[in-house]
């Protein structure tokens, strides 16, 4: 029998193949809500991915139209619910900019450290869920463990751990307790321990780093035009960062550096994190010392924030201010007004339209993980199947921002 | 701000420039809807603008004006750092003509922003490659965020159980009669003059 | 098989309807090894991590294996706003789930809509699928959600299949009446127009 190899071309012994097409989610264990990702694979490489988002289209849009300006706030929480306090403090700013008030120092203090803390919770979240879903189970717990110190700072101060509401237009809804820089200062080291234990885990594993390094690199030129902001950008070596380019409130008076990678892959989108919960915490312990122990909160402008309880109980003129506030809203002037703050995620951006109303017109978010989720098909095209999840992971998509 | 920005698109483009004001900081500037994309390859190719960045693009509804849905397009420049606001106004009253030419092809980032344009306010974007609802289902119909689309007509995927088959009420108890409480969408309270 | 054994009490703390001892059984065989599929959607995934966390430890209740395969679980922890884009996939998920199975509301989202009362919310996931034990909240704090564990493994026990809603540990009724007789007894609110007068003045 002659031997069948050596009549036949290369190019005949192809066995005719469809690409497979594979479905993850909605539904599926990486914890960073609900999102279809529908695959063309060639083998186990991944030929287009079409990411599908909208599962937890919430329309948060639409209903802010149908309250007041302060009804806002409860909407505005459950947007990036991994840093609710920064989402506050970013439409509170927005609609104050559009009133043209500013609050008082201590309130903007007060702000920024609420703030820092809710973006070290975002990062510990972020990371930790990253790490157990390559299997790394245990700093997944150490960094919630460390988080569950921020959410209990978080309930001494405004009395819920997740979402507070805590952010008014024209301050904050309490003054700070008078425990509140001992219990920051008591945890801080704590939590950084916390991070440390997790790093030195993580971050001398081969298999960890092998899983993460040039998996999911992007170039500068694509993020910027992709509108990536946000750890995500910093990571490929662009330095922009809202609190130092645009300071708002009082980072200006404050000292940190912005953590920026080189090669814009998962591993440094993943470092980058680490080392802004790191600037957080040096960014909480300068405003702790700055931050007055007394004197107003919030500001005194009548137009929008709520009078003393005790005045609303006693006298008519309170009564009937706290009445108009409560049924018609805050009358903001208006206009129309872009606001942009540094969110866990990159520029968190507040577009409102106001009619003069106390209710809004038009609120719209500019969720950053949109922008970041949009570009993941890109980075995700010529991966291997098993990338997705780190990679994925990185990108910190929170549903509740992407589909708002 | 500095006026750079509106200064040289006002010189550029003349009378495509409808309006421009620079409100609470923020540069704005109304383009005639046929030159959108042309300012905006302006806006991007020119060096001493040099936006790189694209924000933010949304509609806004005004349903008693014509052309009623205002498109917002929000852009950055990392090198120069500054931004700008470019709004411009399709549509009649029943949304016919509201097209748009798709900025996709300067800035790759408006993709999917253009896509929730289009699911959400209903502004086709002419040279889209894939434009198609993101948000929304494809079963959905209509566009939720038109101020005409009521905030609470639901149109489900999967029937909703009865009664009978769950055994226990399901329906929402009303908390208000048809006259009490607040109207959806707080159109019908008095607007308020615009100088406090 | 509820006819032979039907004399026998029950011990300890099962109180409720007689069942056989192989019933009581298999009940407290089901309510100790729950295996959960976490259908996790919105914000109140954050409070799930927070129950897997050393500090809430759901382990202790036997229930911290998540299985992210319907057809190896049989506990669907819903957790989160359902849309009605998500609708037919729970739907789905439910079905493929093997009997016995059990659903928890987890958080107001689930149980109710929550304030998304709009065109894209699922007012209640109730309306889609039968669901045993509502947990309110939002997000509702671990320990309810606990409560709402320990509550569905009671049902689990007895075989009963009415749906239950957590209760609030501190009854709000009772801290209003509290608080009411608290300001009751500051006598006149006239009286403390002088104090305010001074706080103004200073």
């Amino acid at each position: 029998m002659e031997a069948l190899d050596l009549e036949l071309d290369a190019g005949e012994l192809e066995l005719p193949a469809e690409p497979m097409h594979l479905n993850m989610g909605p539904s599926h264990p990486a914890m960073h809500g609900t999102v279809r990702i529908v695959l063309e694979l060639s083998g186990e490489t991944i030929v287009k991915a079409d990411v599908q988002i909208g599962y937890l289209h919430r329309g948060f849009e639409k209903m802010c139209e149908r309250g007041t300006w302060a009804q806002v706030f409860p909407y505005v929480d459950r947007l990036n619910y991994v840093s609710p306090m920064l989402n506050n403090v970013g439409y509170a700013l927005a609609v104050e900019k559009l009133c043209g008030l500013s609050v008082p120092d201590r309130c903007q203090w007060y702000r920024m450290a609420l703030g820092e803390l809710a973006r070290i919770s975002d990062h510990l979240t972020c990371d930790g869920a990253m790490a157990m879903e390559l299997g790394a189970f245990t700093p997944f717990l150490w960094f919630v463990k460390a988080r569950e110190m921020v959410w209990d700072i978080l309930e001494e101060e405004t009395g819920a751990r997740l979402t507070h509401s805590f952010g008014r237009i024209g301050g904050m809804a309490e003054p700070p307790t008078p425990d509140f820089k001992g219990l920051c200062r008591a945890g801080l080291p704590k939590i950084l321990d916390l991070v440390e234990e997790g790093e030195r885990m993580l971050l001398r594993n081969r298999i960890f780093l092998d899983r993460l390094e040039n998996v999911g690199a992007i170039s500068r030129a694509d993020a910027i035009a992709l509108g990536w902001t946000g750890p995500c950008l910093r990571a490929t070596g662009v330095p922009y960062d809202i609190r130092k380019a645009h300071p708002y409130l009082k980072y200006d008076e404050v000292d940190f550096d912005v953590p920026v990678g080189t090669k814009g892959d998962t591993l440094d989108r993943f470092l980058v994190r680490l080392g802004e919960i790191r600037q957080s915490k040096r960014i909480i312990e300068q405003v702790l010392e700055r931050m007055p122990d007394e004197g107003p909160l919030n500001c005194d402008d009548p137009r929008v924030v709520l009078p003393d309880k005790m005045a609303v109980y006693t006298t008519i003129e309170a009564t009937i201010q706290h009445f108009k506030l409560i049924m018609e809203g805050a009358r903001v002037p208006s206009g129309e007004v872009y606001s942009y703050t540094e969110g866990g995620n990159g520029e968190l951006g507040y577009y409102l339209v106001s009619d003069g109303s106390g209710t809004p017109y038009r609120v719209r978010i500019r969720p950053p993980c949109f922008q970041i989720t949009g570009g993941l098909s890109k980075i995700l095209e010529g991966r291997m199947l098993s990338d997705i999840v780190p990679t994925f992971g990185s990108l910190n998509m929170i549903g509740g921002e992407c589909d708002h | 701000m500095s006026q750079l920005v509106l200064e040289k698109l006002r010189q550029r483009f003349g009378t495509a420039i409808l309006e421009t004001h620079a409100h609470f900081g923020d540069d704005t500037a109304v383009v005639d809807a046929g030159m959108w994309r042309t300012v905006g390859q302006f806006l991007c190719d020119d060096p001493d603008l040099d936006f790189d960045m694209p924000i933010d693009l949304c509609g806004v509804d005004y349903p008693e004006r014509v052309p009623r849905m205002e498109v917002v397009l929000h852009l950055y420049s990392i090198a120069k750092a500054h931004r700008v606001r470019l709004k411009t106004r399709v549509g009649d009253a029943d949304m016919a003509g509201a097209e748009l030419d798709s900025l996709v092809s300067i800035w790759p980032g408006l993709d999917w922003l253009e896509r929730e344009v289009f699911d959400m306010s209903g502004v086709r974007f002419r040279g889209h490659p894939d434009l198609r609802r993101i948000l929304m289902y494809p079963e959905f119909e209509g566009h939720p965020l038109q101020r005409t689309y009521p905030a609470d007509k639901t149109q489900p995927l999967v029937a909703y159980r009865s009664e009978a088959e769950a055994g226990t009420p399901l329906e929402k108890l009303e908390p208000f009669g048809p006259d009490e409480g607040m109207p959806f969408g707080r159109g019908g309270l008095p607007r308020v003059a615009e100088d406090i | 098989m509820g006819d032979v054994n039907r004399s026998l009490a029950l011990q300890g703390s099962e109180q409720g309807y007689a069942t056989t001892r192989l019933d009581a059984l298999l009940g407290w065989a089901r309510k100790y090894s729950l295996f959960s599929y976490p259908f996790i959607t919105a914000c109140c995934g954050m409070e799930f991590m927070a129950l897997t966390s050393p500090r809430f430890d759901v382990s202790r209740f036997g229930a911290e294996v998540p299985r992210f395969s319907p057809r190896q679980s049989d506990l669907l922890w819903v957790v989160g706003t359902i849309s009605q884009r998500q609708g037919p996939v729970l739907k789905r998920i439910y079905e493929q789930m093997m009997a016995p199975k059990w659903v928890f509301a987890f958080g107001t989202c689930a149980a109710t809509g929550g304030f998304y009362d709009n065109y894209t919310t699922v007012p209640g996931i109730d309306k889609i699928i039968p669901v045993d034990v509502y947990i309110p909240g939002c997000p509702p704090r671990p320990e309810a959600v606990l409560d709402g564990l320990m509550l569905l493994q009671d049902k689990i026990q007895r075989g009963e299949r009415r749906p239950g809603v957590v209760k609030p540990r501190i009854d709000p009724a009772q801290q209003v009446s509290e608080l009411v007789r608290l300001r009751r007894s500051a006598g006149d609110p006239r009286a403390l127009l002088p104090a305010l007068r001074e706080e103004k003045r200073s």
